[in-house]
Parts: C-alpha cells; sequence; structure tokens
C-alpha cells in the first residue's frame, strides 16, 4: 500500500516514525482479506444492502420542530465568525 | 446494600405499579452504585446528573446522540461534543417513561471487540478486573452485568452487542437490519450497523424491543415490516428444528465453549425441538469480507470529521481507527475496487444464499459468539490480525442483515462466563426470544451476577 498516496486521499496523516509500522501491519491486513479474492463468484450480483427497499422519498417540506436554530447549529464549533462557521481557507490568493 | 437491581425489568416495572417500592428508590440504588463502582469499572463515559424525576433507569452505548448531554462514540475526536439532536431510540425511551443516568464507554466508532480502542475510558469485566469486557458495548454489558441498569442499549455491526454480551455474562439482542431506526446513531458501517437491547434475560430484551422498533421516518433504511408484540410470543411451544453448523465447533474453538454449548443444545432437545446438524463450509470468508466492507463504510462515514462543524482534528483519531479508515480508502480507490469492494459484495450475495439454503433445513440455528475466553488487556488490541480473528462467529451475521440473540449458557473452570447465539432468518426476533426464554426458564446462568 502507498500509506501516503492512501493517506491524503483519506485525509489523515500518519506519523512518519510510524509509517513501517503501519505498513507492515496493513501488508498483513491485506494478506488476511485477500482471500476474499479465492471464492468463485464472479457471476453473482453485487448486494450492497439487505433491506429491499428503493426509492424511499419524502415531500420537501420543512418541518420547523426539527430545524436547529443558529445558534444551536454552531454550538460546537471550534470557531467561529458572525454566524458562520471558520473553514481552512482553499483558494490561494497570489 | 439492597438489591431491587437485580430483579427483571419485568418484575420491577410490576413491583412499582403494586406499589412494592418506588421507582426512586430504583433509580437512588442505580445511582449508588455508579459512585462505588464507575471509577473502578469505567462503564460510564459520562453520567448524567440525578434530577427530580421518578422512573426506572436505563443507559446507553456513547455512540447515540443525545441533546444536551456529551456524546463521544469512545472518540476524543468527539471528546467535547455536546448532542444538538436525541437519537429516535432515546426519544423512544424517554417517551415510555425511562431515564438515561449515562453513557457507556465503548470502542471508538465501534471499532473493536474488546472496548480497548478508546482514549477515552476502558471498561473493566466484572468478572475479571484484568479481562477485557469485550466491545464495541463493552461499557453498556458491563452495566447489566454489574446490575447498575436493568438494560442498555448496545449497538451491532459485526457482534458488538454480542460479545461483551458473552464475556459479560448477560442477554444481548442485535437485530434484523432495519429493525429498529438508526437516527442519531453515530455511523461506523451503514449498511451493518444494528441498534439493540442488552439485558439480564430475552424476556426483558422482548420488552425494550416492544419499545423501539417499528419504521422511523428519520431513517429511510428502516423497515415497513409490521414490529410485533413480542412479549406475546415467549412462552409459545413451538416445534422449532434447532441447526448446528459442524463447522463452527472445531478447531480454533475453546473447548470449554465448545461443550456449554452442547449442553445447551441437549436443553434444547429437553424443550422439545429436533436438533439438525447443518453445514457451513469456509466460513471464514465472511471475515474477510467483513474487514473489506465495513472500513469501506467506515472511511465513507468518518470523513464528516474534518473539525469544522464539531469535533476535534482528525490526528486525534486512534491507531486502530486510522487502520480500518485506510484500510477502507484503499478498497474503494482506482485499481483495487474490483479486486477488493466489489467482491466483497458478490461475497455478501454468497453469503445471503448460504443462508438461505441453511434456513430451508431450520428454523434457527446454534453458533458460538467468541473463539476465545474474555482475553486480558492488550492481547487484542496490540495485534490487529489476532483482534479481528475473534469476531470470526459474530460478522458472519450483519452482512446478510439478520437477526441473533446472544444468551449466558455457561461458566468456564475459571468462573468466566460463556455465550452463544441464536440466529435466525430476517425479521424472526419473535422465534429467537421465544427459544431464549424457554431456555432462560429452564437453565440459570443468566441469572448468575459478579462478586464486586
Amino acid at each position: 500500500m502507498d500509506i501516503n498516496h492512501v493517506g491524503s486521499l483519506a485525509n489523515l496523516k500518519i506519523d512518519p516514525k510510524k509509517q513501517k509500522s503501519f505498513s507492515e501491519q496493513f501488508d498483513k491486513i491485506l494478506n488476511f482479506v485477500s482471500k476474499i479474492s479465492q471464492l468463485k463468484i464472479s457471476e453473482l450480483k453485487e448486494t450492497s444492502q439487505v433491506t429491499d427497499l428503493n426509492n424511499i422519498l419524502r415531500n420537501d417540506d420543512i418541518d420547523p420542530t426539527r430545524v436547529l436554530t443558529q445558534e444551536e447549529a454552531l454550538s460546537n464549533a471550534k470557531q467561529t465568525h458572525n454566524g458562520y462557521f471558520v473553514v481552512d481557507s482553499i483558494l490561494n490568493r497570489e | 446494600m439492597s438489591e431491587l437491581l437485580d430483579k427483571s425489568l419485568k418484575e420491577l416495572i410490576e413491583g412499582v405499579k403494586k406499589k412494592e417500592f418506588s421507582s426512586r428508590e430504583i433509580l437512588d440504588e442505580s445511582y449508588a452504585k455508579i459512585e462505588k463502582y464507575n471509577d473502578i469499572y469505567s462503564p460510564f463515559i459520562t453520567v448524567v446528573e440525578k434530577g427530580e424525576t421518578s422512573d426506572i433507569p436505563f443507559s446507553m452505548k456513547d455512540v447515540y446522540v443525545t441533546r444536551g448531554i456529551k456524546t463521544t462514540a469512545g472518540s476524543s475526536v468527539l471528546g467535547n461534543y455536546i448532542g444538538q439532536y436525541d437519537a429516535t431510540v432515546y426519544k423512544k425511551l424517554k417517551q415510555a417513561g425511562y431515564v438515561l443516568v449515562g453513557k457507556n464507554s465503548q470502542d471508538a466508532w465501534g471499532h473493536g471487540g474488546s472496548s480497548e480502542n478508546t482514549d477515552i475510558k476502558i471498561p473493566k469485566n466484572p468478572w475479571d478486573k484484568s479481562r477485557v469486557t469485550g466491545g464495541s458495548s463493552g461499557g453498556s454489558a458491563a452495566a447489566v452485568a454489574m446490575r447498575i441498569v436493568p438494560f442498555a442499549i448496545g449497538e451491532d455491526t459485526g457482534g458488538s452487542i454480542r460479545n461483551p454480551a458473552a464475556w459479560c455474562g448477560v442477554t444481548g439482542l442485535k437485530v434484523s437490519y432495519g429493525r429498529v431506526s438508526r437516527y442519531g446513531a453515530i455511523a461506523y458501517a451503514s449498511s451493518f450497523d444494528t441498534v439493540g437491547p442488552i439485558a439480564k434475560s430475552a424476556e426483558d430484551c422482548a420488552y425494550i424491543l416492544e419499545i423501539i422498533a417499528g419504521r422511523d421516518k428519520y431513517d429511510a433504511t428502516s423497515s415497513p415490516h409490521p414490529a410485533l408484540k413480542y412479549t406475546d410470543f415467549l412462552d409459545r411451544k413451538n416445534n422449532f428444528t434447532i441447526g448446528v453448523p459442524k463447522e463452527f465447533f472445531g478447531e480454533g474453538l475453546d473447548p470449554e465453549i465448545g461443550y456449554a454449548i452442547k449442553k445447551a443444545v441437549k436443553e434444547f432437545e429437553k424443550l422439545g425441538y429436533k436438533i439438525e446438524e447443518v453445514s457451513f463450509p469456509d466460513f471464514d470468508f465472511v471475515l474477510a469480507l467483513y474487514y473489506i466492507i465495513a472500513p469501506s463504510e467506515t472511511s465513507s462515514n468518518l470523513g464528516r470529521y474534518d473539525g469544522v462543524r464539531y469535533g476535534a482534528s482528525r490526528d486525534k483519531f486512534t491507531e486502530e481507527t486510522k487502520r480500518r479508515i485506510m484500510i477502507g480508502t484503499y478498497s474503494l480507490s482506482s485499481g483495487y475496487y474490483d479486486a477488493y469492494y466489489r467482491q466483497a459484495q458478490k461475497a455478501r450475495t454468497h453469503l445471503i444464499n448460504i443462508y438461505k439454503s441453511i434456513f430451508e433445513k431450520c428454523d434457527v440455528f446454534v453458533s458460538p459468539i467468541t473463539p476465545t475466553m474474555p482475553p486480558k488487556f492488550g492481547e487484542l488490541i496490540d495485534d490487529p490480525v489476532k483482534n479481528y480473528l475473534a469476531d470470526i462467529y459474530t460478522v458472519i451475521q450483519n452482512p446478510a442483515g439478520v437477526p441473533s440473540l446472544a444468551l449466558p449458557c455457561g461458566f468456564s473452570k475459571a468462573g468466566l462466563p460463556i455465550g452463544m447465539q441464536i440466529v435466525g432468518p430476517m425479521f424472526s426476533e419473535e422465534r429467537l426470544l421465544n427459544v431464549g426464554y424457554r431456555y432462560q426458564q429452564m437453565t440459570n446462568w443468566h441469572l448468575r451476577k459478579p462478586k464486586l
């Protein structure tokens, strides 16, 4: 496993000191789960969920009893500003 | 200390009705026990302050969002998160007249089978403080075993109700997928997660299931299949056939566990059930299936913890959680998706086909829950693959969605509890609870409690 590549996909930083041990553990785990390839099941369809339900919809109506107030919505944020969540800047200015 | 909490939930409800004792007395006893034992065994991450209320107490795994009450999922990534809404299961129990006394310790996000994968509080097995409770609903099972609460709500994705129920000597029900609403349950693997009760008996689990089962418009995966009055089915005399999968009892299973379950099968025969040997060869493929799909789903679900709207930064995830996110991300990534994730989804279909053929030969089947007795701290958590192998019997149910009831069925020579599970087809909870109830009328394992 390319730990740096997968780490960036997963938005996780792996401590460089731990990279070697993580890498060894991943090899063991992937070896363990790779036995799935031994099953002769190529003709089967995939199951992604077991409910037999399809297209469970609801009306596009607001239930005011379930709406969070702005204060409630912001209540767990580390950083807020004038009623907004603060995020890291995405666009760089030159 | 007075022993009201040794009584079953049914006895507590009736005792309060007949004014033999008050629910306030039950609540006081619960809080007295929390004060005496929580620092020693740590079944609770958060203890809710005792109010003026007079209701029967219960607790919940800290994976259920509770408005105004800290909810951590066992992780310091949510270490300071105060719930902004109530999970449906919590709402239903409040409406039914129960009061929450605390949130139970667990493996973070459900990632584990020992409740050691947490940077908050690791619960200790009340039967032996040097051993794990099991997991991931370890604190919930311990709180019931210790008779601090008559029941707790756990969560089962790959065995997380059944494993700690077995290792703590209590009864736990993994429901059919969709039987109980997951609204407000912090997601681990969204197509495997189930919400269910842990209590001292199948009868008590039936009482709780009646309250919490049913379709919820806020959970699009919850089932329209009608919820039943489960307590009506408990003492029916049915001529069920109980399957015994022969491959489950081979090498790798602790002989004391195998022996206890074989003894339980003899009790089933005395109850008039027919015993039928069935076959489930190469069942360890399900462990591979589970440890591809569950990490894949969790890598997606845990993507929301970016520290913006709530929570601390992602570097606070434990190593085991990071491992699962990475394995999942890898399995879903370009170049590997077909070989891992897609193949695992096909294996899921294969598993469902196996269940169809087994349930042509029996109405339910019996299985071990764990391959070993509860290990000492550190034995599992330090070796990821060894840790995953402990799940071998319980991951078999969740990918197919089928329900399973965990029942105490004996004790080892060292005095540690042994559990077995009764597995049925989708929406057969009343069948499982009926078999469990009748077994518990014939045996006393579920009545034993640890000396604290």
